[in-house]
């Protein structure tokens, strides 16, 4: 340990070397990307036909920096039905990912929990999840529309349906590795079925539980974007949509840089209540 | 029907003479139930529990598909051929209109004699209802009644209701009707609401999430036949616009204009059951070109169709505006034609709801079709095109740049090749949904294999076009409706008659099947 710089330094070291690089990105972006300079007065048809400024090209990242101050200095605007602020928009996708995350967490662990006690269910539920995990979730998107008949419970249920195998599938694996010795121990305090369930093997289970969670909410934050794009309506994936509909590029650079924001702090979330139940042997 | 209990809803509109006479509406609507001749002795008109007449016998029961269609075939809001009043029979009234009629006097008998049934007909029997007729009139002013209950049209049954649109110019009467207050003037509080594609707005309607929608014309068909998605009976009371897309190539095609050199082209279209596609079906077919073996035609939204025309992943598109102008302002493609050129006023979006909306909410769907109809005639005015070009552009609507639009709007535009095009009729606003017009769309929908079988052309554009209601609409708000329903096109010099479908399909070179 002693070769290594301290944790502190280290850290900050880090930041300064991403700071550095994110300038660099940033100056070569601004600069290779300027609008051309018009010279003459336009005639009526270079007029009509936007002049030199619509020449496709990726807006510099002070158009964007511009647009983020404004967008984030009034977030919660409404202006009609098509027309939210970033926050409100945010707010909707967050509410719907985290209604179709906590929905397939109340069916995904109990069920991961008796296909990893039990090698019978394991066997007889395994076709299944081998099929239903690969299928997209937008590829429900049209069955769910039209069975449900919501477009707002359509998209939590295309949530339900992608977080719930990496939950599945962990808890499954976490059970089912429990260090035998443990139930072994359980067994002889004659500790009923229930009770070695949630005192011996939920603990033991619990560091994977948690990452099957945190690959889910990726995904389902993943998703929410593509759904709403689809379906339109509110949420971030509309917002991305509307200003594709625009083709106008810095907004949607600025909603790609919120949308990582979100997903980020989401992330940070789940590995913090991981680092909760975590234990070392 | 599922939609019986709801029409059971008392609302109660006020009369006025002789104290407040309460009228059900739900004798307006389209159960004919109560609405038997108050002045004949031998029709009941009450109708309890133990009641044994055929109509309430069958009431519980639900109707098979046969009786189903029987009843939808008497619905008011079908409309009338040419001229040709269906039916005749006297003891129950089958236009919207007599039925107001007899609802009113229905209800001025029962409040004569209290409700009192026994009273009435043996009253009637003694009398004559004619001369009971004569009297009533005598003193009780029914006409002017009559009169203003059809004025008011009722309470309307809902207020507040959401309309999708897809967000392309040719929803400007949609949409208009919203800033300009159209919506509000009749009574209504409309969400208008932005849809990512026509798909979306066929399932959203489907789903009853929108009351009505923003759709194109043969999506009603399609819709009621079955075509693409579950069959629901669809109405058109209303077309959007005519005229108002283009065919767009991408700049390095500037050199190719005659659709002879198309062969190998990827082409996009909106959606399968559109003008759009049908449009360049034909087109690129009279230039002998075959649209399923010599080009690819994909289905891609039109905010896509941009990007992928600069992406080369397109050739060129027969698309809604602004995506056409958009192409020219991002300097990727060029306007080959306009397809005002290919059929001049052809119809291209439509207004259009479910049949069951307008039963079930009769006041509702005409106060919304009024809106409709004086927004699409104030779009049509060429002095209101600037404004409605600012109007429509910010992100609630359109979100595009105004010049983009407005060039669409005013028909004054760069064609992409260095010149300024004008076209005043570039896009054009008239609500009269032409049977016609659905024929054609039939036709074509038969010749390129997405319908199969024996159409009843006619019967299907009459029950679809709702044109008796958008003419009686247009009548009321001071514009002068078509005389008649069915015309004669000529598209691409070759003449297109609606009485001969069949031969019309046949007469193509290239077609399906």
């Amino acid at each position: 340990m002693s070769s290594m710089p301290t944790g502190t330094s280290l850290t900050l070291r880090a930041a300064l070397i991403s700071l550095v690089m994110l300038l660099i990105g940033l100056g070569i972006w601004e600069g290779a990307s300027q609008p051309p300079e018009a010279t003459e007065p336009l005639s009526e048809y270079e007029m009509l036909m936007g002049g030199a400024d619509q020449e496709a090209r990726v807006p510099p990242p002070s158009e964007v920096f511009k647009l983020a101050f404004s967008e984030i200095s009034d977030p919660f605007y409404d202006a009609g039905p098509n027309d939210k602020g970033i926050g409100i928009q945010l707010a909707y996708s967050l509410y719907r990912v985290l209604s179709g995350f906590f929905l397939a967490a109340a069916v995904a662990l109990p069920i991961g929990f008796l296909v990893g006690m039990s090698p019978l269910m394991h066997r007889a539920l395994n076709p299944f999840i081998q099929i239903l995990k690969p299928i997209s979730p937008l590829a429900w998107m049209p069955l769910a529309l039209f069975i449900i008949k919501d477009s707002e419970t359509s998209a939590i249920f295309v949530i339900f349906i992608c977080s719930i195998w990496p939950m599945l599938i962990n808890t499954a694996f976490g059970v089912a590795n429990v260090r035998s010795d443990w139930i072994n121990v359980a067994r002889t305090h004659e500790l009923s079925p229930l009770r070695t369930a949630l005192t011996v093997i939920l603990p033991a289970a619990a560091p994977t539980i948690l990452t099957g969670m945190r690959i889910s909410i990726g995904i389902a934050w993943l998703v929410i974007v593509a759904a709403e794009m689809l379906v339109g309506g509110t949420g971030i994936g509309y917002y991305v949509w509307n200003e594709w509909n625009n083709l106008d590029l810095t907004s949607v650079i600025f909603s790609i840089v919120m949308i990582g924001l979100v997903g980020m702090v989401l992330d940070l979330m789940l590995s913090g209540v991981s680092r909760l139940v975590q234990y070392q042997e | 029907m599922p939609g019986n209990n709801a029409l059971a809803m008392d609302k109660t509109a006020n009369v006025t003479g002789l104290g407040a006479v309460q009228l059900t509406l739900r004798e307006v609507n389209m159960t004919t139930k109560s609405l038997g001749n108050p002045y004949d002795p031998n029709v009941s008109l009450k109708h309890d529990q133990s009641c044994l007449c055929p109509q309430c016998s069958q009431g519980g029961v639900p109707l098979n598909e046969k009786e189903l269609e029987a009843k939808l075939s008497d619905m008011p809001s079908r409309p009338e051929n040419n001229g040709t009043k269906s039916g005749g029979s006297p003891s129950i009234p089958n236009t919207p209109e007599d039925m107001l009629d007899r609802a009113v006097e229905n209800a001025v008998v029962r409040a004569v004699f209290n409700g009192n049934e026994q009273n009435r007909r043996q009253f009637m029997s003694m009398m004559g209802g004619g001369a009971f007729a004569a009297l009533l009139a005598s003193i009780f002013p029914l006409d002017a009644a009559k009169a203003a209950m059809k004025e008011a049209s009722g309470p309307l049954e809902k207020t507040k209701l959401n309309i999708g649109f897809v967000p392309i110019t040719c929803a400007t009467p949609i949409i208009m009707a919203h800033p300009l207050g159209f919506y509000q003037k009749y009574g209504l509080d409309v969400d208008v609401i932005k849809t990512a594609g026509w798909a979306v707005a066929r399932d959203k309607s489907l789903a009853r999430e929108y009351d009505a929608s923003h759709m194109l014309t043969p999506m009603p068909l399609a819709m009621t036949l079955g075509a693409g998605s579950t069959a629901e009976p669809y109405i058109m009371p209303a077309v959007e616009n005519i005229n108002g897309q283009a065919i767009v190539l991408h700049v390095k095609h500037k050199d190719k204009r005659n659709p002879k050199d198309w062969k190998g082209f990827k082409f996009g279209v909106p959606f399968d059951y559109s003008m759009h596609n049908f449009l360049l079906r034909y087109y690129v077919a009279e230039h002998g070109i075959d649209p399923d073996k010599d080009i690819q035609i994909r289905v891609v939204p039109p905010p896509e169709m941009v990007a992928n025309l600069r992406a080369g992943n397109l050739d060129g598109y027969l698309s809604p505006d602004p995506f056409n102008q958009r192409a020219v302002w991002e300097k990727v493609g060029f306007i080959h034609l306009l397809t005002k050129e290919i059929w001049e006023g052809h119809p291209c979006c439509a207004f259009a709801t479910s049949q069951r909306f307008a039963m079930e909410n009769p006041n509702t769907y005409g106060a919304l079709l009024k809106a409709i109809v004086d927004a699409t005639h104030y779009s049509s005015n060429p002095d209101n095109r600037k404004e409605i070009s600012k109007a429509i552009a910010p992100k609630n609507y359109l979100n595009q740049p105004v010049p983009v639009i407005e060039q669409v709007l005013t028909g004054r535009y760069a064609d992409g090749l260095g010149s300024v095009g004008n076209v005043p009729d570039r896009i054009d606003f008239d609500p009269f949904p032409w049977h016609s017009m659905a024929v054609w769309i039939l036709t074509q929908m038969k010749r390129w294999g997405y319908v199969k079988g024996d159409l009843n052309y006619q019967k299907i554009a009459e029950e679809v076009y709702l044109a008796s209601d958008a003419g009686k609409m247009m009548k009321e708000l001071g514009y002068e409706p078509p005389a008649k329903t069915y015309e004669n096109y000529t598209i691409m010099g070759k003449t297109f008659d609606y009485t001969k479908p069949e031969e019309y399909i046949n007469s193509f070179a290239i077609k399906r099947g």
